[in-house]
């Protein structure tokens, strides 16, 4: 009887201690995970190296899950241009006709251009060299605007680096792995763009607000910017070459003004990394093949 | 159904799966989808394994096991450390407490309690993101994001319920 009561009551006792171990781990955890945040706001290096050996261990899987996607794409894209065929190639012919002028100008220009460096002694910018890489993951949603790249430092892809595509501005590079890097957008909340309005020559910042249309700040108060006016970057800071297009303003009033970004960034499949201007980008002369190499290699086959 | 005893690897590949799958909504959460508007509103794929799991298998989805799903996330989105995982542990604690009001009722039932979840998870989420980053972040996309995942549910839950008939066999009727 003793012995089935002392039973009995550790029985009775086993569940209240199991429920506040529970209780207990569930505050631990979240402690932890308080703890943890506090820390990542303070950009601790530690947790900063375990986020990117983390997306470089799993970058691989990523890069696979994006193929179906893009042959997707590439099908619907090839069924899209089956039924507009014509009609793209009446646009194509005049756009074809139209260039054709362009680069009569073009060389005319260059002609003269040429000459007057001369003339002048001028010493040539030195072209900024890129390595093209997929986009493979689109992180984040509406809390933080970055994508992550299949190219790393192995690559030569280093943080700070400006991100484009061929119409324009993208972003920058914010963490580097060995294989797999993220860009911070241009529309994120982080990013501050150095840049000119072209029609007025006004110096601004594009500043990312995590919407989809980032502000023009720093602007004149009585500057005569208006919609449409094109804004690109003014190579300030090194990071972007100069008058690379960035977007055009949308948006103009008292308050704020607002562009659309040139890019579509939900699009955007490929993205080129450019080494411009910033100390120690530039990989060492002997390494300067693997480059190229690397650039084909990310652009075409991974 | 009954279970298999434990250290056939069988029997560790069905045990896996709730995870697994979970881990693999994260992935597909985040692939980068030609769509206008898609990236901000995309809708919280592993919320729903999280909520799916801890209601029919909680043995297979403990609370561990969800904060390094959350923390998973983090790394991947470039968040802070702990923010998804915090998320994602507040929502294990609510649904398991609720999830006698769950199990073995219609469907309709199962989809509005995530319908309560999903929008607390999202708010909270936005408040901590804002406080983080110590601005106001556009609420419009975030409302979005939550009309969309409440709408998508099913069809996840669907797929999430073949995977559980076919490899992990249910503990409830669901």
């Amino acid at each position: 009887m003793v012995k089935r009561n002392a039973s009995m009551s550790v029985a009775g006792l086993a569940v209240p201690v199991r429920i506040w171990g529970q209780r207990f781990a569930f505050l631990v955890l979240l402690t932890f995970a308080f703890a943890l945040m506090l820390l990542s706001k303070a950009e601790t290096g530690a947790l900063q190296n375990a986020r990117i050996f983390i997306v470089d261990g799993v970058a691989p899987i990523l890069s696979v899950m994006s193929r179906p996607v893009e042959a997707g794409q590439e099908v619907s894209r090839s069924v899209r241009n089956f039924f507009v065929v014509h009609a793209e190639n009446e646009r194509l012919r005049q756009e074809n006709e139209r260039l054709i002028r362009w680069m009569q100008a073009a060389r005319q220009l260059e002609v003269e251009n040429a000459t007057l460096r001369a003339q002048l002694e001028y010493v040539p910018e030195m072209a900024p060299r890129a390595v093209t890489a997929r986009v493979i993951a689109d992180t984040g949603g509406g809390f933080f605007h970055s994508l992550l790249i299949n190219a790393g430092a192995r690559h030569f892809v280093q943080r700070g680096q400006a991100v484009v595509s061929h119409a324009g501005v993208v972003g920058r590079i914010a963490e580097v792995g060995d294989r797999s890097a993220r860009v911070l957008l241009m529309t994120d909340l982080n990013s501050r763009i150095p840049a000119i309005v072209e029609s007025t020559g006004d110096r601004v910042i594009v500043t990312g607000n995590n919407s989809r249309w980032p502000a023009v700040t720093y602007l004149a108060t009585n500057s005569p910017v208006s919609v449409g006016d094109r804004v690109v970057t003014s190579g300030d800071g090194g990071v972007f070459p100069p008058g690379l297009p960035i977007g055009t303003i949308s948006e103009a009033s008292e308050t704020r003004i607002v562009l659309q970004p040139v890019v579509d960034l939900a699009r955007l499949s490929e993205a080129r990394i450019l080494d411009y201007g910033v100390e120690g980008i530039l990989p060492p002369p002997e390494k300067v093949p693997a480059v190229d190499k690397a650039a084909t290699a990310t652009g075409t086959a991974k | 159904m009954n279970q298999p005893g434990i250290g056939t690897f069988g029997d560790l590949a069905r045990r896996v799966v709730p995870g697994v799958t979970t881990v693999f909504l994260v992935f597909l959460a985040h692939l980068h989808l030609p769509f206008p508007y898609y990236t901000e509103i995309a809708p919280a794929l592993p919320l729903m394994g999280v909520y799916y799991w801890v209601v029919f298998r909680p043995d297979l989805m403990p609370r561990i096991l969800v904060f390094a799903i959350g923390l998973f996330q983090d790394a991947l989105i470039g968040a802070p450390f702990g923010l998804t995982a915090m998320i994602y542990l507040l929502t294990h604690a609510f649904v398991l407490s609720q999830r006698r009001f769950l199990v073995g009722k219609p469907f309709w039932i199962f989809w509005s309690g995530f319908a309560i979840v999903a929008p607390v998870a999202g708010a909270l989420t936005w408040i901590i993101a804002s406080a983080l980053r110590g601005a106001v972040l556009p609420s419009d996309v975030v409302l979005a994001s939550i009309g969309l995942t409440i709408v998508v549910f099913p069809v996840v839950a669907w797929f999430l319920l073949r995977s559980q008939r076919w490899l992990v066999g249910a503990t409830e009727p669901s």
